[in-house]
């Protein structure tokens, strides 16, 4: 993911070039999942396997494009990327994610908000946690209580309710 | 009965009191978040949707009903009030409205895009409750090969027909497809690609999807920008009141806008961005003010953003008369109608007629309802676009969480969620769109079935595909929607079409 400028034109796009092995593995995947199913359904031509080996045959020949494409530096310029902040917030989505089943909905959802404002360049965790742990306690009354959805409950929550 | 009658029978059900509150709260939702920049129709409604959840069908779809040309709405202001590049729908907006608020006429320009949605909502919508019965008795002479080629054009209009690149939009359209074929297989039960995970046996949720790619996609590249890129508010100042001149200057395009969107939208030819820049040239050429273009033309504020929301209006006469999404937006309500087990199509006009007029009729009455409501409230909404960056991003991400965890409160969701996020981050950094990934996820287990529902009944014989007319018509209209973007992008004219590029609604 890391941007490679190419001011010329023309010039192979190295960070592009990767997408089209990506593309063939993908479609190697699908065809050999499909492969599989094809061996259980054998007796008739179009089964659960035909759609699967469409799709990743598409893949393939689009990967070849890609790779063409990028090869001949045909991809858009891309801006430069600051990886840190992405870094902050998907942090904040595996921690959220970590978090929600024992610290609960508000305590998990407070630190995403928190780590994605941190990402944002609001660095000052102490005020952003409790209000993202407070926000997100609101959210969890308003859709947990009144709208019913299941969200999962913690020790702030069972303290209330 | 015929349409009238049909359509005063949904209007006795939109009226009934619980569902005006419905529809209220689902404009004033689905304004507000679409107000939020960064944040447009398509992600207004997959954000809004675990508010419906607990509803029953109508209520939820008269709700749906009112996010969706709330959701219309709000992007305007945002465009009008600040000079947002990203937003897509309302792109064009911007060039002239942004120049209007700059110049101190942003409550003018506020006003006709209000009045200008208004009056293209209420002869869209009019003309969607006409023409959907139309396509619905002509889509029952339809069999599984006429659908399948119907949904191959769909898959080629929106993702290579615009844009600025057919292998990149291909590319996002089979990444998709890719997605759809995960899960049960629909007739022989054998699971596909799902590697013994049970998670994965129901198949990628079409919701988790779009708010992963449009929401986390879009908070990840945002932020990685830095702050390169300085928004700033623009003041309403002055009445937002439209002087008699204004009047004069709005009524023509309003009208014109109506009359190119609602076509482009009802048929299978992408969204509101076509719509909306074509009603700008057109007002470009028949403006008798044509300095003015550039600098904060009202005439160029009034026409796109009636050809925007009458778009909009036509994109549900195929989902409602064929149940064929044809934008990212409409792709996430059929998802919206699939949580009933309601397949919109020719088939849901008979066996659930009130809820169709139902939906319908409060279309008009959210319309209605917005045009009370957006004038005297833009105070509130221009107070939620001064939300700094880094709170507004945390409750997006908040609420993009929100709506997958109420859904199905798991690990193995969230990250998916997470996964898909980083997939978007990944496409958006290569100029790769997004919306044909959303629709490949629903359209294609749905073209899937035609295609073997077609091949069973011709024993296996492909060429059967093409013998029918109706077919073979679609199927060549596909070809030429890929051929004639190629030749064209080769021969150096492709800015006209990258300008099309339907991006999100």
């Amino acid at each position: 993911m890391s941007g490679i400028p190419s001011n010329e034109r023309r010039r192979p796009d190295r960070a592009a070039l990767v997408i089209a092995p990506v593309l063939f593995a993908i479609a190697a995947l699908i065809w050999w999942d499909a492969g599989r199913l094809a061996e259980m359904s054998n007796y008739s031509r179009i089964g659960p396997a035909t759609v699967p080996h469409v799709v990743a045959i598409g893949l393939a020949l689009l990967a070849v494009w890609t790779g063409f494409e990028a090869w001949r530096g045909d991809f858009p310029e891309r801006e430069p990327i600051e990886v840190k902040p992405v870094v902050f917030i998907v942090a904040g989505l595996a921690g959220q994610m970590l978090l929600l089943k024992t610290a609960g909905f508000s305590i998990a959802t407070g630190a995403l908000f928190a780590l994605t404002a941190f990402g944002f360049g609001r660095r000052k965790l102490w005020i952003s946690l409790p209000i993202g742990i407070a926000f997100s306690f609101v959210v969890y009354i308003i859709f947990g209580r009144f709208l019913q959805l299941s969200l999962p409950a913690g020790p702030l929550e069972h303290l209330f309710f | 009965m015929g349409t009238f009658e049909f359509l005063l029978q949904g209007v006795t059900i939109a009226a009934q009191p619980m569902n005006l509150l419905y529809a209220l709260i689902g404009v004033t939702l689905g304004t507000a978040v679409g107000v939020l920049p960064g944040i447009g129709p398509a992600l207004t409604v997959a954000l809004l949707l675990p508010v419906t959840y607990k509803l029953d069908p109508a209520g939820s779809l008269i709700m749906f009903a009112g996010i969706y040309y709330g959701g219309m709405y709000g992007g305007s202001t945002t465009s009008i009030l600040l000079n947002t590049p990203g937003e897509s729908a309302s792109v064009v907006t911007a060039l002239e409205g942004n120049k209007m608020a700059r110049a101190g006429r942003g409550g003018p320009a506020l006003a006709t895009a209000a009045i200008g949605s208004f009056v293209a909502g209420l002869i869209a919508t009019l003309c969607l409750a006409f023409i959907a019965p139309f396509v619905v008795k002509f889509a029952l002479s339809f069999g599984p090969r006429e659908y399948f080629a119907l949904m191959v054009l769909a898959f080629v209009t929106v993702s290579a027909a615009f844009g600025d690149s057919t292998l990149r939009g291909l590319t996002a359209l089979f990444i998709g497809l890719g997605l759809a074929v995960i899960g049960i297989d629909q007739q022989t039960g054998q699971a596909r690609l799902s590697f013994g995970i049970p998670d994965l046996l129901d198949g990628i949720e079409v919701t988790t999807l779009a708010v992963a790619m449009f929401a986390i996609g879009e908070t990840l590249y945002v932020a990685s920008q830095g702050d390169r890129i300085p928004d700033k508010v623009e003041a309403v100042k002055g009445s937002v009141w439209m002087s008699a001149q204004d009047w004069a200057r709005s009524w023509k395009p309003w009208l014109r806008g109506t009359f190119i969107g609602f076509p482009i939208g009802a048929m299978p030819a992408g969204g509101a961005d076509i719509a909306s820049f074509l009603s700008y040239s057109t007002e470009k050429q028949f403006s008798s003010h044509k300095d003015e273009f550039g600098k904060g033309a009202i005439e160029g504020v009034a026409g796109p953003e009636a050809a925007n929301n009458a778009s909009a209006a036509g994109t549900l006469v195929p989902l409602l008369s064929l149940g064929l999404p044809t934008t990212a937006t409409a792709a996430i309500m059929l998802a919206g109608f699939q949580q009933y087990g309601l397949q919109p199509g020719p088939l849901l006009f008979a066996t659930n007629p009130q809820l169709v007029w139902g939906l319908i009729a409060s279309l008009l009455i959210a319309n209605f309802m917005l045009l009370v409501l957006n004038l005297p409230l833009i105070g509130l909404w221009v107070k939620l676009l001064t939300i700094p960056k880094p709170w507004l991003y945390a409750g997006i991400l908040l609420f993009a969480t929100l709506g997958t965890i109420g859904a199905n409160p798991s690990v193995f969701e969230l990250g998916m969620l997470l996964a898909f996020g980083l997939l978007g981050f990944a496409m958006r950094i290569f100029g790769y769109p997004i919306a044909p990934v959303v629709v490949g996820l629903i359209l294609g287990p749905m073209a899937e079935q035609q295609l073997r529902r077609a091949l069973a009944i011709s024993q296996g014989d492909v060429s059967a595909l093409f013998l029918s007319p109706i077919a073979a018509v679609l199927f060549v209209l596909a070809i030429l929607a890929v051929v004639v973007p190629l030749i064209l992008r080769a021969r150096g004219k492709g800015e006209v079409l990258s300008q099309f590029a339907a991006n999100e609604d």
